[in-house]
């Protein structure tokens, strides 16, 4: 369990983080989930002994760390561009943590061998990370990091710098090697898609403060803000109000709360269908609001560009 | 260089240009003119204007010394070299450079690390400063020497006329080379690899001998090779202060010019100048070794 309690962080004049209470339960997957600059970083950081916050306490499995060096923590930390021990084989990188904890030869061997067995990266102990490709690299820091058997396993953007294809599997890959060890784990990531599809618990953070805390389901549903809402995935603006595009119903008559709109283009993308739609409440040059319907709704309609059509939120999600 | 590069790499060296923001779809040939400007050739004639400059500069000098050195044969040559006095200046030559290198190497990495880590008021000054002793005429950088530490020392140390005081003139001189080879290494150095090894749970020592040193290690070697290349040909700042006294602190370079001019042995003085030369061959084919293998997995 890591509770962070109060905790303050100025750089300077700018204030990182501002009265962060946070409690993350052991085995639990969490996600920091902000925009760059929320502070989600600077908190990963705060937690691993990286940084020293100006207030407040950190407190790992009942014990306040807050004074505590890193190397004292007993944390693995998994960083963005992997921060490989470059002039290390693979095998003396998994290795690194247990040889500075003097263990014995043997016990080092057979423990790196087996880590690079559940990374997938068996047969690659004499490689050099420059001989990897990104997402060995980022499964071999990860083994790196697992190898001192950490109370709690820190990834700071860890799929920030591969490619989509990589970061999906990886991602996906992450969460059953999370279900096989349950080591409480923190993900820091500005990707809503990644936090929604890997963690049991998201923090939405903005500007230093969390946001909202909760699972990925009752943030994306009863999200406490505009900003907790259109973070976590699409919105359109109705008026004063924000609403998901599939929470959007169109007529071609008027309806109660309804407001009238031109249809600007239809976007067929298999089962779904994107109608673009111009309010005509709204002014010039407004952005049109997106609304998803399915492809049967659409052939009821018989939509095509310039359409007057009604919109208003589905009542059920109002 | 690391494989994202090269996995995204669309254009190598070697491949053509990735679509230029030019007009496409040209024939082959704008696509080679294209390539030749960028690689920014000269053509022969800037070839052979090179080949002609370095040759007159270095090369025939070079052989010119070479020959002068055998003009009485072989026998004249080696005894030459192998007198007394020739090989007491080398080997102190050779040692007293030694030393400095190896000083060097500790001392150039530790300012190099405060330039590069440390903040404070006056550090582009003191920056600046490094270079100092390198662009001074080393006959002044002697001077110095000697206003210090020499007859009327202000400070009470007089070391004129000792193997301290070659020692002390070398430092001098030698001192911007392992600070400006490990500089920029170390402000490249990735910060994360510390930061990993401290949570892996690495002292502060263990992760600078583990992982800051072995990055470190090829520009330290080759900025200490520099300065003993340097210190073995190194003649303004010793020749004052130093008393180039024979057989205790005459150095091989002291020696060639004594025997050039005092002893009007030309012969002899090339022949030494060539086992100097050959030194400092041996120093130079020593770092372009240890530059290629610092490359290895970087």
């Amino acid at each position: 369990m890591i509770t962070v309690e109060n905790v303050d962080k100025h750089y300077g004049d700018f204030h990182a983080l501002k009265g962060i209470d946070l409690e993350i339960e052991s085995g639990s997957l969490t996600a920091l989930l902000g925009p760059s600059g929320s502070g989600k970083s600077t908190l990963l950081r705060v937690i691993a002994g990286l940084e020293i916050p100006t207030s407040g306490r950190v407190i790992l499995d009942g014990k306040d760390v807050t004074n505590l060096a890193p190397q004292q923590r007993g944390i693995g930390f998994v960083f963005q561009h992997y921060a490989a021990f470059k002039h290390m084989t693979v095998r003396d990188n998994v290795a690194f943590g247990l040889k500075v904890r003097k263990k014995p030869k043997t016990e080092i061997k057979d423990k790196v061998d087996e880590l690079l067995r559940v990374v997938g990266l068996d047969g690659y102990q004499q490689r050099y990370p420059s001989q990897l490709s990104g997402g060995q690299r980022q499964r071999m820091a990860l083994a790196r990091a697992l190898a001192i058997e950490p109370a709690v396993l820190l990834l700071d953007e860890p799929f920030g710098a591969l490619d989509a294809k990589v970061r999906a599997e990886l991602r996906t890959w992450l969460r059953r090697l999370h279900d096989e060890v349950h080591v409480t784990t923190v993900l820091v990531t500005h990707d809503q898609e990644e936090a929604l599809d890997v963690a049991d618990t998201i923090a939405v953070m903005d500007a230093g403060q969390i946001a909202q805390t909760g699972g990925p389901r009752e943030l994306y549903d009863a999200p406490v803000s505009d900003f907790v809402m259109s973070f976590l995935g699409p919105v359109a603006r109705l008026g004063e109000a924000l609403v998901r595009p599939h929470d959007l119903e169109l007529s071609v008559d008027a309806r109660d709360g309804a407001l009238e709109a031109q249809v600007v283009r239809v976007v067929h993308l298999g089962f779904e269908v994107r109608v673009e739609l111009l309010l005509a409440q709204a002014g010039e040059g407004a952005e049109p609001v997106v609304a998803q319907i399915t492809r049967a709704e659409e052939q009821a309609l018989e939509l095509s560009a310039g359409d007057i059509v009604w919109v208003r939120p589905v009542l059920a999600a109002a | 260089m690391s494989t994202p590069l090269l996995s995204e790499g669309v254009g190598g060296p070697d491949s053509p240009p990735a679509q230029p923001a030019g007009p496409r779809g040209g024939t082959a040939r704008p696509t080679r003119v294209h390539r030749r400007a960028r690689a920014g050739g000269t053509g022969p004639l800037g070839i052979g204007v090179v080949t002609i400059w370095l040759s007159l500069i270095v090369l025939l000098p070079l052989a010119a010394v070479t020959v002068k050195a055998l003009d009485d044969g072989t026998g004249t040559f080696w005894d030459a070299v192998s007198s007394k006095q020739a090989v007491n200046a080398l080997v102190f030559t050779l040692v007293v450079s030694l030393v400095a290198a190896a000083i060097n190497a500790v001392t150039g990495t530790l300012v190099a690390w405060v330039l590069v880590r440390d903040d404070f008021k006056g550090k582009g000054a003191v920056n600046a400063l490094i270079d100092l002793p390198f662009a001074l005429p080393t006959i002044v950088a002697g001077l110095t020497l000697i206003a210090l530490y020499g007859k009327n020392s202000p400070v009470g140390i007089d070391v004129t006329y000792t193997r301290t005081a070659v020692l002390l003139a070398l430092l001098f001189v030698t001192l911007p080379f392992v600070v400006r080879s490990v500089q920029p290494v170390l402000i490249e150095l990735d910060r994360e690899m510390e930061e990993a090894s401290t949570s892996l749970g690495a002292t502060p020592g263990q992760t600078f001998r583990h992982i800051v040193l072995p990055n470190l290690r090829p520009a330290i070697l080759s900025g200490a090779a520099l300065s003993f290349a340097r210190a073995v040909g190194e003649f303004g700042s010793i020749v004052l202060i130093s008393g180039n006294v024979p057989f205790q602190t005459e150095v091989s370079s002291v020696y060639i010019f004594k025997l050039q001019e005092s002893s009007q042995n030309p012969i002899a003085a090339a022949a030494v100048a060539v086992v100097l030369l050959l030194v400092s061959l041996v120093v130079l084919i020593g770092i372009r070794v240890l530059e290629r293998r610092g490359g290895d997995h970087a």
